[in-house]
């Protein structure tokens, strides 16, 4: 079986999407057991190499393949040889020797999960790499909308708010979003949006005027780089909270609010919001284990159905 | 005053016999023998007979053309000879068809003495395939703020000036520059860039940077400065050359210019008039290049404008870099890739065959035009020109390959892909610089 990358959610069929999200569904059981351990992936070697910061995603994934009982091991680049200059390149080949099946990778820039799928025989799980993609976290995303809000996503109405001009989230959920049918619309001040977005398939829209038409809010975090002297994205935080920032008193009964993590609250998100129980952030957290989970599995595995995932429960 | 230099060799004597000769300047295109004696074409005929010493080069089915004249290419010497050299590079030029070149001047250090430049002058005459010349910078040390001694770089034989690589980053810098220039009676090239629309950019901005994430390199950010650089060209009444052409804007605030009388000349590269943006999608860093590939629709206007004459010429901006530099994820790569030994092969196999373009346009915009700005005789296939020409296959089918190549660096975008056309033969300066032996 030739090795299966996940660099981009344009790797994925929708099939194969609807088979990880039924798979992540069948792994719930598993979460909910005093021992939260399964033999699935026993002598399996997965490495985590974390060349920026993270602590959903490299958390969750560390915990997803302990789950499935396969030996992990966690890199980041302080403390390892990219400090001394060491190229990405001979990196993916002094890993490599270890033979493992699944690096997964997180890195500041575009094209690294490229470089490293070229030299190394392990899949590769892309785990953000700059501006660019974040697959895993678009994946984890639709699980929690389809457990909170039908199996269906069909027709239902995402808005994504914030800078999609440097988002890696926003790109990857409005793929897999599309190709789920969801409908997508973007609001962002003109300056943090991308010119030519809208040939993805989505609607653009500077202001908040159409949020009622929303189900789901889905907030995205304002760096304070942003806002430094000369960048001029934004004037301030106060003027984007302001304009763009979800408190209570902006939704109506019955919209859910979304977030990647980590929130700034107070700037895209009120503290009322992100307090309230009926958002599905800490959702999006718990999904994140169980959807790694059969991202890591699918990925040794197989994504055909005769490899159905019950079975080895 | 000489502006080329090759290493010496043997006048070539030779009949290439049974070719398609096309020479649009001297208004030939018939299936004609040409003999070559003593590095001269001394006739062109039907059934032409070898002298006993003649060797008779079978070049039937082929095309006879006007060796190509390349106006920008970056041969790394001096400082970093790991990645290419006058030897190397004269070498894939030659092997590409060419009869010359040109090398910008942004090396380690910079060529911005007589002194420096003089160096290269030896070593081209030391080791060059093909004649060689040199651009001076038109700042020290390429930093933007001082005029090189343009007047004694220009005797010492720099055929022009440009900081390529990077722009003139003020009106004041380029107005100085296209001022001072006169006194050497050469030109400025200009790298058209507005640096405060770049930062940070990677690839052209459009739908394509949009779905990837890439920061976006506007086409204002070259058509911005086009705009500038052509009105003080205007004003100072200057000439003025812009190098690599990438979008329609530029395109439009040239004829805009031209319009009103100022003398610009422009250039495009292969990879501009081949390939569009939606390349970048795999992220292969070897499509990673400054200007950035364009839209389509960017590309189709150059195609258009190197047709009708509004750009002057094919340029490669052949841009050799070390294996390791471009083995790094795309956005940490360099900019550029190389193109001499393919630029032939890749216009006439994506632009000729399909009809975009025709052969005796091509020809004029890879030699006749380009050694006219560069202030020299344009090669010609006719009787009386030394020989300056390439045999082409234009059937032939080949791969791009690292080990296939004369250049020391295979920062190729076509690397690993089959072209169409194969420079067989090309004898430079009267002499035998390249022959395909595979």
């Amino acid at each position: 079986m030739p090795k299966r990358d996940l660099i981009s959610i344009e790797d994925l069929s929708r099939a194969d999407v609807e088979l990880i999200l039924d798979t992540a569904e069948s792994f719930l059981p598993v979460l909910e057991r005093d021992i939260k351990k399964v033999p699935t992936l026993r002598g399996r070697t997965i490495i985590n190499l974390f060349w920026e910061a993270s602590t959903r995603t490299s958390s969750s994934f560390d915990l997803a393949a302990k789950r499935l009982s396969a030996d992990t091991l966690a890199l980041k680049a302080s403390g390892s040889a990219v400090e001394k200059g060491e190229t990405l390149k001979d990196t993916a080949i002094t890993l490599s020797a270890y033979s493992p099946d699944i690096i997964v990778m997180r890195h500041p820039s575009a094209g690294a999960c490229q470089t490293l799928s070229a030299n190394t025989e392990a899949s590769v799980i892309n785990a953000g790499d700059g501006k660019h993609q974040h697959p895993t976290q678009c994946l984890l995303d639709l699980f929690s909308m389809r457990q909170n809000l039908g199996r269906d996503l069909h027709g239902l109405r995402v808005f994504i708010i914030g800078d999609i001009l440097h988002s890696r989230v926003a790109r990857s959920d409005i793929m897999g979003f599309r190709m789920l049918g969801v409908e997508v619309t973007l609001v962002a001040p003109p300056t943090l949006m991308p010119r030519g977005i809208e040939e993805m398939g989505v609607k653009v829209e500077y202001d908040l005027a159409n949020l009622k038409d929303a189900d789901v809010i889905y907030l995205l975090r304002i760096q304070k780089e942003r806002i430094k002297a000369g960048a001029n994205y934004l004037p301030s935080l106060r003027e984007y909270s302001a304009l763009y920032g979800i408190s209570r008193a902006r939704l109506r009964p019955g919209q859910r609010v979304m977030h990647p993590g980590p929130i700034n609250r107070g700037v895209e998100i009120a503290a009322d919001i992100a307090d309230d129980d009926e958002n599905l952030i800490a959702h999006q957290v718990f999904s994140g284990l169980a959807v790694r989970m059969a991202i890591l599995y699918r990925t040794i595995v197989g994504y055909s159905d005769g490899a159905a995932s019950g079975e080895v429960l | 005053m000489q502006r080329t230099w090759s290493k010496s060799g043997p006048a070539a004597d030779l009949l290439i016999k049974g070719g398609r000769v096309v020479d649009p300047a001297a208004g030939i295109d018939a299936a004609q023998d040409v003999l070559v004696t003593k590095g001269k074409v001394t006739q062109l005929g039907k059934e032409l007979k070898p002298g006993k010493s003649t060797r008779v080069f079978d070049a039937r089915d082929m095309l006879v053309l006007p060796g190509f004249v390349d106006l920008h290419a970056h041969l790394r010497t001096p400082g970093r000879e790991d990645e290419e050299d006058v030897a190397t590079g004269s070498r894939a030029a030659a092997a590409g068809g060419y009869v010359a070149i040109f090398a910008m001047a942004n090396t380690d250090p910079a060529v911005d003495t007589a002194t420096i430049l003089r160096g290269l002058i030896e070593t081209a005459r030391a080791e060059a395939a093909i004649p060689v010349g040199f651009f001076a910078a038109v700042t020290r040390g390429l930093a933007g703020e001082q005029l090189t001694e343009m007047g004694e770089l220009g005797a010492a034989g720099a055929v022009g000036f440009s900081d390529d690589g990077r722009p003139l980053a003020t009106a004041t810098l380029t107005r100085r520059a296209l001022q001072y220039v006169k006194v050497s009676g050469r030109f400025v090239a200009v790298h058209a860039q507005d640096d405060s629309l770049f930062t940070g950019g990677q690839m052209h901005e459009g739908r394509v940077s949009a779905r990837l994430g890439l920061t976006g390199i506007p086409s204002l950010c070259e058509s911005l400065d086009v705009s500038r650089t052509l009105d003080i060209a205007e004003y100072e009444d200057a000439a003025v050359h812009i190098c690599h052409v990438s979008t329609a804007a530029s395109l439009a605030a040239i004829e805009r210019a031209r319009a009103r009388g100022v003398r610009v000349t422009a250039e495009v590269t292969p990879h501009h008039l081949t390939l569009n943006d939606e390349a970048i999608a795999a992220l292969d860093p070897n499509f990673k290049m400054n200007p950035p590939l364009r839209a389509e629709s960017d590309r189709k206007a150059l195609v258009a404008a190197l047709k009708s004459g509004l750009l002057d010429c094919v340029a490669t901006d052949h841009a050799p870099h070390a294996a390791e530099e471009k083995d790094v994820p795309f956005e940490e790569a360099p900019f550029g890739c190389t193109g001499l030994e393919t630029a032939f092969s890749v216009l006439y196999g994506e632009l000729v065959a399909s009809k975009a373009l025709d052969l005796g346009t091509l020809v004029t915009r890879m030699s006749t035009a380009p050694a006219r700005i560069a202030g020299f005789d344009a090669p010609s296939v006719s009787p009386g020109a030394v020989a300056d020409l390439c045999v082409v296959d234009p059937q032939a089918q080949w791969t791009v390959s690292a080990a296939g190549l004369q250049s020391r660096s295979f920062n190729s975008p076509w690397l690993g892909h089959q072209l169409t056309a194969k420079v067989k033969l090309t004898l430079a300066a009267g002499r035998v610089a390249w022959e395909d032996l595979a």
